[in-house]
């Protein structure tokens, strides 16, 4: 047997790159937005957290051990980055059995009763966030004000978020003009001194997560560039028709969880579209859904939604929207 | 209060009276008639969906069984003869005695025998590596022991043996549905005719080669040196490309061609043991020790 | 740089041979040359038992148009004709030969001088081409005759010559442009004669920078032909991929170059062209590389068709003790060979020796639908569908999908990180939707 030559159908070499580097490459992404959280939201953020994460892993490894009865599977990653991204979905001062609720929800229903990874429709991480905040939209939406180390968790000072200011503001028929003096200036949201999830308030540590992201070819370009690039067109289109009633561009993409929405949720593997036409398509239903519900929906925020509806559409959009094939056929006549 | 649930109730009754009335009348108007007999075949079929009978479903097959004029070429393996007899009754014909199958792997190169002279180490798919290589020894008609045909059991029939590396078929559960003689891609698996007792004799090969290499690739290979041909009385076995093969309808079990055999490629499964052959030759020190 | 848009992946390119210079293999005890070193059918032996035979003699001639012949390449005795397992991992007959003395048919011109001049015509070409056993040595061994005869309704208006040699480990194409740069570009003067076209272009790829330019010297002394570089990026050398960098045209699928009104020729069968037409030699020998990260003497080499794999890694300085795999061709679309008395043939560009350790597949975990196989096709297919596909059975759809177009380059499998078996299913899934359209076609 030792000296018996192997035999097996090429290629006989492989790239070096694993499903398990890959996880970890998105956890090494999220570093710089992890350091902001904690630094603009003290330690509440360290306990959602560790909470979240300790939840999804310990969740994962039951249903796979004692349900599944299959070998473990939490040291692929793949729990440990929905765990941070579910964290980084919260508010700094949610209890923590909440987390552990949602937590449940992200592992168990929406990714092992498909069957694991790979083979989910949703964005787990989403999902636990959509339904905590059905179930408990009063912890869900009173989001700390940023004080850094010593914002305190349970005890934080809350405040109004950006979107939720100019929601408000324009219900009560405040003008434009007015509301943008209660929110903070483009410079500090996107520095991330304001009020948000833990993840979405950085632009700066956001984007340097996609700055790795790209060079670790983890991601393309393609989902990310064309969530933004669909919400700067469509919102410039309704600031250029009436600029008192809908804010400016540059605010909607530092507001809300947009960048975190279109870097680290909509280019998820398992439920983002397999190729790069259905990815541009994707990203730009996405922007419109956002822009949808933020401008006409009764939610101040709509990412979360948006991607989760297009999430549906994914299966659809990979049987229909092929790649050209090379040398595809030119039907004649 | 009790005002709303009285009007609720009320109109949602109606709502679904409604409903049920004009369902009721498409459904009339859609109807297709279906011969009832074919529901009847149909409950006393196994219900296994395995496609054994040739059809597409156990449905399928009643349908034609309703349709036939006769039940010539029409059989339900699993069922066998009583579920055959069964539909007879509801149709009014006649079923024809079929001999009940077993399936039998014609392939007994364990590691032993054949040796391994490489190791496949890419998918665990026989018909992958059969379209990849000769395979893990010089037999290129030999078992490739990746589990095709077990995988294709839907009855539980079937289950690798680790240390032969070679299919086992569990006789009582075996319903002949030729599953398995589909999945091999060297057709290794024949459905011979079951005998009494589960006993079976046949050339346990598929060996095509000649003798020298084929018996230089394994032990056990048929040499096609037609001594069992010669021993036979019934005209049960013939050999066609350096392979003997031994007809299960001719064969009458007589046991003969076994000894015969110089590899042992020729198999008898589930009969006593034979009595010891006592040398009565000059040297009577030569007596066979093991009585 | 010129290069093929969508797809392609960067293996480590290993190439540990580039600077050794081809040295002639002695000769073997023995050769075993099979019947088969083509695309077609199989040549019919045309010697028995106890014959003696020299080199270079006809040994099996072809057998209808899409064949080719076999010549011998050593000097001696016929000791048997019986089957051998070769590169393709299958039994085949060979012609078994014991080597006596290097004696050569007297009417191949042994001597140094390379002679431009072509004097052959254009049909006549063709036929030196067919008598002399000369087929595609970039691997894929089609007939060359046939290449060069163009179907009435076409037409061809420029020859391409692949020089690319984008597999890792190989040079055994970088070392023949670099010593016979000559003699490959009187070959490619002569495959354009038989074409009766006035244009040909060399691709090159950018990690052979002393052939590109050596090339492109010696090109200014021929009409008509221009070297051109090309990105490194694997499958460069592949026939669709080639002429899309070159020259901007997309083969159709399901069609031939020729369909886009060119052919493709690898710089070896630039090479024996040469030497059929200049030299009167029929093809019964080759360069090969012999390699491997362990391998003590790794080198390239003229080896004789039939030698078994064995000479060549003695040559080489023995198997050594941590070999997992040895591979005929390329670690990308090569063959896994079985032992190592396996017989070089016409379409062998090189041997590589795996070490165990790197020898073993991943293990298989779920896709987790990363689309990476997506990106590195390079014919903008699906890999991860038409393995699904492939696995359940559902061969009408995967027919739709364009299973047949996959060229099996092995970049899918080479990228998927959850060390899927990619290629293994669907290459099950195309020969099974092969048959199928043939039994319709029957019908």
């Amino acid at each position: 047997m030792s000296n018996l030559l192997n035999v097996s159908l090429s290629p006989h070499i492989h790239g070096k790159e694993t499903t398990q580097k890959l996880m970890f490459g998105v956890i090494a992404a999220l570093i710089p937005v992890f350091l902001t959280s904690v630094f603009f939201f003290g330690y509440g953020a360290l306990i959602v957290t560790a909470t979240s994460v300790a939840s999804c892993l310990l969740f994962e490894y039951l249903i796979v051990k004692f349900i599944f009865r299959k070998p473990v599977t939490i040291t692929d990653g793949s729990a440990l980055v929905t765990g941070l991204l579910l964290a980084f979905n919260l508010p700094s001062n949610i209890p923590v059995i909440i987390i552990v609720i949602g937590s449940l929800i992200s592992i168990a229903v929406a990714k092992m009763t498909f069957g694991g990874l790979g083979n989910n429709p949703f964005n787990p991480a989403l999902v636990g966030r959509v339904f905590m905040l059905i179930s408990f939209p009063v912890q869900m939406t009173t989001w700390p004000v940023p004080a850094g180390l010593g914002t305190g968790y349970a005890d934080a000072v809350t405040g109004a978020t950006p979107l939720a200011i100019i929601k408000e503001g324009i219900k009560n028929g405040e003008p434009i003009s007015q509301l943008m003096s209660q929110i903070p200036t483009p410079a500090q949201m996107f520095l991330g001194d304001m009020g948000g999830s833990m993840g979405e308030v950085a632009a700066f540590a956001l984007l340097l997560g996609f700055i790795w992201l790209l060079f670790r070819k983890i991601i393309t370009w393609h989902i990310p560039v064309s969530i933004v690039v669909t919400i700067l067109a469509f919102t410039a289109v309704l600031w250029a028709v009436n600029p008192e009633k809908y804010a400016n561009p540059l605010f909607h993409i530092l507001a809300g969880g947009v960048l975190l929405g279109a870097i680290f949720m909509a280019t998820d593997y398992v439920t983002s579209p397999m190729n790069p036409k259905a990815m541009l398509i994707y990203g730009c239903g996405i922007g419109m859904l956002t822009v949808i519900i933020r401008v006409w929906g009764a939610y101040p925020e709509g990412v979360s939604f948006a991607i989760l509806i297009m999430n549906a559409f994914v299966p659809l959009m990979n049987a229909y929207i092929k790649p050209k094939r090379f040398g595809e056929e030119v039907k004649n006549g | 209060m009790g005002h709303t649930i009285i009007i609720t109730v009320i109109s949602l009754g109606l709502l679904a009276l409604f409903a049920a009335v004009i369902l009721y009348f498409i459904a009339q108007k859609f109807k297709i008639f279906e011969d009832p007999r074919i529901d009847e075949v149909l409950a006393a079929l196994p219900a296994a969906n395995c496609g054994g009978c040739g059809f597409a479903g156990c449905r399928n097959f009643a349908e034609a069984l309703v349709k036939a004029e006769t039940f010539e070429g029409l059989n339900c393996p699993v069922g066998g003869a009583s579920v055959m007899g069964e539909a007879a009754k509801i149709l009014g014909k006649v079923a024809p005695v079929v001999d009940p199958l077993v399936a039998v792997l014609k392939c007994n190169g364990t590691p032993e025998s054949r040796p391994r002279t490489s190791v496949y180490n890419g998918v665990p798919d026989c018909r992958i590596s059969h379209n990849l290589y000769i395979g893990e020894t010089d037999c290129s008609y030999g078992c490739l022991g990746k589990g095709d045909c077990v995988r294709a059991c839907a009855f539980g029939a079937m289950y690798m043996n680790n240390e032969t590396e070679l299919p086992v078929i569990i006789d009582d559960k075996c319903v002949s549905c030729g599953a398995c003689v589909k999945a091999c891609p060297r057709n290794l698996i024949e459905l011979r005719k079951k005998a009494k007792k589960d006993r079976k004799i046949y050339v346990a090969c598929s060996n095509c080669d000649k003798g020298g290499p084929a018996r230089r690739a394994c032990k056990v290979a048929c040499i096609a040196c037609t001594k069992c041909v010669k021993v036979c009385k019934f005209d049960a076995i013939t050999i066609e490309n350096n392979l003997a093969y031994i007809n299960a309808f001719k064969c009458t079990f007589c046991r003969k061609c076994i000894p015969e055999c110089p590899t042992g490629s020729i198999l008898e499964i589930n009969f006593p043991p034979r009595k010891p052959v006592v040398e009565t030759e000059v040297e009577a020190t030569t007596v066979n020790p093991d009585v | 740089m010129k290069t093929f848009p969508v797809g392609g992946v960067h293996p480590p390119e290993n190439k540990l041979t580039a600077a050794i210079a081809i040295q002639h293999l002695p000769l073997p005890a023995s050769v075993a040359i099979p019947v088969s070193q083509h695309i077609g059918e199989p040549a019919a032996v045309i010697v028995n038992k106890g014959d003696r035979v020299k080199t270079g003699q006809m040994i099996a001639q072809s057998k209808g148009f899409v064949s080719s012949n076999i010549h011998s390449s050593v000097s001696g005795t016929v000791n048997k004709i019986d089957t051998v397992i070769d590169t393709t991992g299958f039994r085949q007959t060979a012609v078994f030969i014991d080597t006596e003395g290097d004696e050569w048919i007297e009417t191949i011109d042994r001597s140094d001088e390379t002679p431009v001049e072509v004097i052959l015509s254009p049909e006549e070409i063709v036929k030196k081409c067919l008598e002399s056993g000369i087929v595609g040595l970039g691997g894929a061994t089609f007939p060359s005759h046939v290449k060069l005869t163009v179907p009435a309704g076409k037409r061809c208006d420029t020859l391409i010559i692949n020089g690319a040699e984008c597999e890792p480990y190989l040079t055994s194409d970088h070392r023949l442009m670099l010593e016979k740069g000559k003699e490959i570009l009187i070959g490619t003067t002569i495959l354009m004669k038989a074409l009766k076209v006035s244009k040909a272009i060399i691709g090159i790829e950018n990690n052979k920078t002393h052939a590109i330019d050596h090339l492109t010297r010696l090109s200014s002394e021929f009409q008509g032909i221009t070297v051109y570089p090309l990105k490194v990026k694997y499958p460069q050398g592949a026939e669709k991929q080639l002429i899309k960098a070159l020259i901007n045209r997309e083969v159709p699928s399901g069609r031939l170059p020729l369909d886009v009104n060119t052919i493709v020729h690898n710089v070896g069968t630039a090479f024996a062209v040469y030497e059929a037409v200049q030299k009167n030699k029929p093809l019964f020998e080759r360069v090969v590389t012999i390699t491997g990260k362990s391998l003590l003497k790794p080198g390239n080499y003229f080896v004789r068709t039939g030698t078994p794999v064995r000479s060549l890694i003695d040559a080489a300085g023995g198997l050594p003790e941590d070999t997992g795999k040895v591979v005929s061709g390329g670690p990308m679309m090569g063959k896994a060979l079985p032992n190592i008395d396996v017989p070089v043939v016409k379409g062998t560009s090189g041997i590589v020796l795996i070490p165990r350790s790197e020898s073993e597949r991943m293990e298989i975990q779920p896709c987790i639908r990363c689309a990476k196989c997506v990106s590195a096709c390079a014919l903008n297919l699906e890999p991860y569908l038409l393995m699904t596909l492939s696995e359940k059975g559902e061969f009408e759809r995967a027919e739709r999908e364009r299973i047949t177009d996959c060229m099996e380059c092995g970049s899918c499998s080479y990228t998927c990180p959850a060390g899927r078996p990619l290629l293994d299913y669907i290459r099950l899934g195309k020969s099974t939707v092969i048959k199928m359209a043939r039994k319709r076609v029957s019908n």
